[in-house]
């Protein structure tokens, strides 16, 4: 079995994936916290118009998302103050997007199982050039975030308090957009469009279930994207299955059992909570 | 231009592209108010997955798409209540159902047409037979939200008193969810799964920002929603490029600049116009002016 | 007399082109406990930003500490209106209470033995030790508000600034967090301003009121300012006083 390991497409595939796993885990620690998840479909629906795009205009699909995501990141960090959640204008802007990645598809034919790979994953046909570019992405975002990491939790946190601190709120928005733009990119290579939640999303809230230390919820988020993706690639290297179906049940999986743990371990002092402040009086001195 | 009328397949396209931007518009206004976007946008997801293994099973995708919307749509009204809870959970069931789909995909040899068709709708592919049950369907739909209509809009509105005053909050919800789950299987016909969004939210979200009135918002999502259809049918009958594109880009072109240059969605205001359908006596709205 | 450590003299604000402070004059000495008054919409918040430099007046002129206001300040610690934290919120007591330390700096920030302990001793005047390791959106209103008062006061600030810290909280814990605020402050010597609705849970700790209504205020003693003819030319309609059981009840005009 350690045989495969001699083929260069498995080598790629190994060290896209565990890279990409990594920075998902990471980033996506701030995503749940700040509640971006939409923001991120709504990203990786971009990445698909940008990647069939750039296909049409016969650049690399990489390029085409790194691009396409970085606009609509400053675009929707301009829109919005804090894109927190459902809101609206993510989903309308990520419906056009997705419209003008079906006008490219209809247009540029020849290249269906291309825009396939972009769907549904193609972690098995990475180059080694594209692992190079993720590598780089990825030393490029790990920094960032390290650099920003303080600021930005008070100001997702805390906005106002953090505005009259100093911090620059909006501006760290737009930033963090912009970097979970380039992670949503990477991340597409391995999973797909489609399937970006689950590395980006799920391990960060499995973690956040177990766990209120931020660090050791990252690092537990870290940790679940690199078991599913190693297992993942693995099962698919061995099965017939498509290796983006694995990662996502394996995540799904993990997601599930810490809501089980999550459930056991910690009864709510307070069961129903429509305002926080809704108190039991305190017991007589 | 208008020569493309005289098709059969674009009269269905017409007709089954009417009735359900009509329901997509209605729901979509419902959906809006009860913060319930990413909820529709992930139903649509798993549809996807229903109908993919529909296809696999040599059954029409339409069903399978059914099967797989409302089951989730129990789902997600039985999970976490909390907003947060409901998004993330929401999502990972739908990136699981999308995981599943595309394992389908790939088990099933001949699949690449059917997968763009069920991803990005073929209106113009719809047959008599889908016209009718699309009708149907839709007319059924539109008949219960009749019904449901106002105590759910006062569920929507205000939760706490609207149960006190004897509304089954919960299992209103609950069917609602289950009407969006139906809706979104006939709109992805017209415009696929992955599109849905188009027109089940963006005319009702570009409409709640010009009027407050929530019939007036229905209405006019309504128009909204018909003519991005018709003239989508007429752009794509005419040209080589997809009619879910050009629905999804009317829809989106109008909602762009409604968005930017309107000065917000005013929920309160909307509350207010809500209370002058005398559904509630003086006591709701002496409720609302403490809150201002 | 020393330095006051906020002085405003003929300050104007205006935003998107109204009106929020018209001609706002006043001065606030070091140690005092002031309560802000008035009802919603007044320009109590927009009063609050323009002393932590988040927003510039259009005339007049603001002294803070005796420098124009500056965004960052640590000499300021801030508590803003209520807000409401998600109950699953994965940070806990003390992880909130240390962004009142470096929460404002880049990068990672070592876990260094001293800050650990400066968080513990802000929580142990907050009465709060045993919050620090609980999950922030588990706790109760009055014990998150124990903890972000605590993460106000983490810079060692000269002047605290609440904005209607006793919203949503029953009587009991109003009580609590009233004391709280008094024993700390009196303590260090804080200036304090605390916006609220109601000034009774407070007449027993205030040194002036500040009362702010239709762009206008007056500042003072509650005597002075809780009268029938001040609140009826500041609202600009008639308002009732009634000053009886120790306690002040205003009719007519939203608190």
């Amino acid at each position: 079995m350690i045989d495969i390991f001699r083929h260069d497409f498995v080598q790629n595939a190994f060290l896209a994936g565990v890279i990409v796993a990594i920075i998902s885990g990471f980033v996506g620690y701030v995503v749940v916290l700040r509640g971006q998840a939409f923001a991120c479909e709504a990203l990786s629906h971009v990445g698909f118009a940008g990647a069939v795009g750039a296909a049409l205009a016969g650049a690399s699909s990489l390029e085409g998302m790194f691009l396409f995501t970085l606009l609509a990141a400053i675009g929707m960090g301009a829109l919005g103050k804090r894109l927190s959640g459902r809101d609206i204008e993510v989903g309308m802007v990520l419906s056009f997007v997705l419209g003008l990645g079906v006008l490219f598809l209809s247009i540029y034919t020849k290249n269906a199982t291309g825009a396939v790979g972009v769907l549904f994953g193609s972690i098995l046909s990475v180059t080694i050039n594209d692992v190079q570019v993720i590598l780089g992405s990825g030393v490029f975002i790990i920094i960032l975030m390290a650099v920003l990491f303080r600021p930005l939790l008070f100001a997702s946190i805390e906005p106002e308090v953090a505005e009259a601190r100093g911090v620059p709120v909006q501006r760290l928005s737009i930033l963090f957009l912009i970097l979970l733009a380039l992670s949503v990119s990477v991340a597409v290579k391995v999973v797909g469009v489609l399937l970006v939640f689950a590395l980006l999303v799920v391990p960060a809230a499995a973690a956040e279930h177990l766990t209120h230390r931020p660090w050791l919820a990252i690092t537990i988020s870290i940790l679940i994207s690199l078991i599913a993706t190693i297992a993942g690639l693995t099962f698919a290297f061995i099965g017939h299955w498509p290796a983006s179906f694995y990662i996502v049940s394996l995540t799904s999986l993990f997601y599930f059992i810490a809501l089980v743990i999550h459930a056991v371990r910690s009864p709510r002092r307070y069961r129903e909570l429509p305002h926080p402040s809704r108190e039991v009086l305190p017991p007589p001195v | 231009m208008f020569a493309i009328f005289q098709y059969p397949f674009i009269q269905n396209a017409f007709i089954a592209g009417s009735i359900v931007a009509i329901v997509a518009a209605v729901l979509g206004y419902f959906l809006i108010v009860r913060g319930l976007s990413f909820a529709g946008h992930a139903l649509s997801s798993i549809g996807f997955a229903g109908a993919a293994g529909a296809v696999l099973l040599g059954v029409s995708p339409i069903y399978g798409l059914m099967v797989f919307t409302v089951t989730a749509s129990i789902a997600i009204s039985i999970l976490g209540r909390e907003i947060r809870e409901r998004d993330v959970a929401t999502g990972v069931i739908m990136t699981f159902a999308l995981g599943l789909g595309i394992l389908f995909l790939s088990l099933y040899h001949g699949y690449a047409e059917q997968a763009y068709s069920i991803l990005f709708g073929t209106i113009v592919g719809v047959s008599r037979d889908d016209v009718v049950f699309t009708f149907l369907l839709g007319l059924i739909l539109l008949a219960v939200i009749a019904i449901i209509g106002r105590p759910l809009l006062f569920s929507s509105f205000d939760a706490e008193l609207a149960e006190t005053r004897g509304v089954p909050v919960r299992a209103l919800g609950s069917i609602f969810l289950i009407l969006v789950a139906l809706a979104i299987s006939i709109t992805t016909q017209v415009v696929g799964i992955l599109l849905v969004f188009a027109l089940l939210i963006g005319p009702s979200a570009t409409a709640i920002r010009l009027v407050h009135q929530p019939l007036r918002v229905i209405l006019l999502a309504i128009i909204l929603g018909l003519t991005y259809t018709w003239l989508g049918i007429l752009l794509g009958g005419n040209s080589p490029w997809p009619v879910s594109f050009f629905i999804t880009a009317l829809s989106f072109g109008v909602y762009l600049p409604v968005r930017l240059l309107s000065k917000g969605v005013d929920s309160k205001r909307s509350a207010k116009e809500f209370e002058k359908l005398s559904v509630v006596d003086s006591h709701l709205a002496a409720k609302r002016d403490r809150h201002d | 007399m020393q330095e006051p450590i906020i002085r405003l003299e003929q300050v104007d604000v205006q935003l998107g082109g109204r009106i929020i402070l018209q001609n706002i004059g006043l001065s606030i000495q070091p140690g005092e406990f002031i309560v802000v008054l008035g009802p919603n919409g007044a320009g109590k918040t927009t009063f609050l930003k323009i002393l932590l430099g988040l927003i510039q007046p259009a005339s007049g002129s603001v002294r803070v500490l005796g420098q124009t206001p500056k965004v960052g300040s640590h000499l300021i610690g801030y508590a803003p209106q209520h807000r409401v934290f998600d109950s699953e919120l994965p940070l806990r007591g003390r992880d909130l209470v240390g962004f009142g330390l470096d929460g404002h700096r880049w990068g990672i920030g070592l876990p260094g033995r001293s800050r650990r302990e400066k968080i513990d001793q802000a929580l142990k005047e907050v009465d709060g030790l045993d919050l620090a390791d609980a999950p922030f959106g588990q706790l109760s209103g009055g014990e998150q508000q124990r903890l972000l008062i605590a993460q106000a006061l983490l810079t060692d600030p000269r002047l605290l600034i609440l904005d209607e810290p006793l919203a949503n909280l029953d009587l009991a814990y109003q009580q609590d967090v009233v004391a709280l605020i008094d024993k700390v402050c009196r303590n260090r010597g804080v200036t304090i301003l605390l916006v609220a609705h109601d000034i009774n849970p407070l007449l027993q700790v205030a040194d002036r009121v500040l009362y702010m209504a239709r762009g206008h205020s007056a500042i003072g003693l509650p005597d002075e300012v809780i009268t029938e003819s001040n609140l009826t030319k500041l609202y600009g309609s008639p308002v009732q006083v009634v000053h009886t059981l120790g306690r002040y009840f205003v009719v007519g005009a939203e608190v």
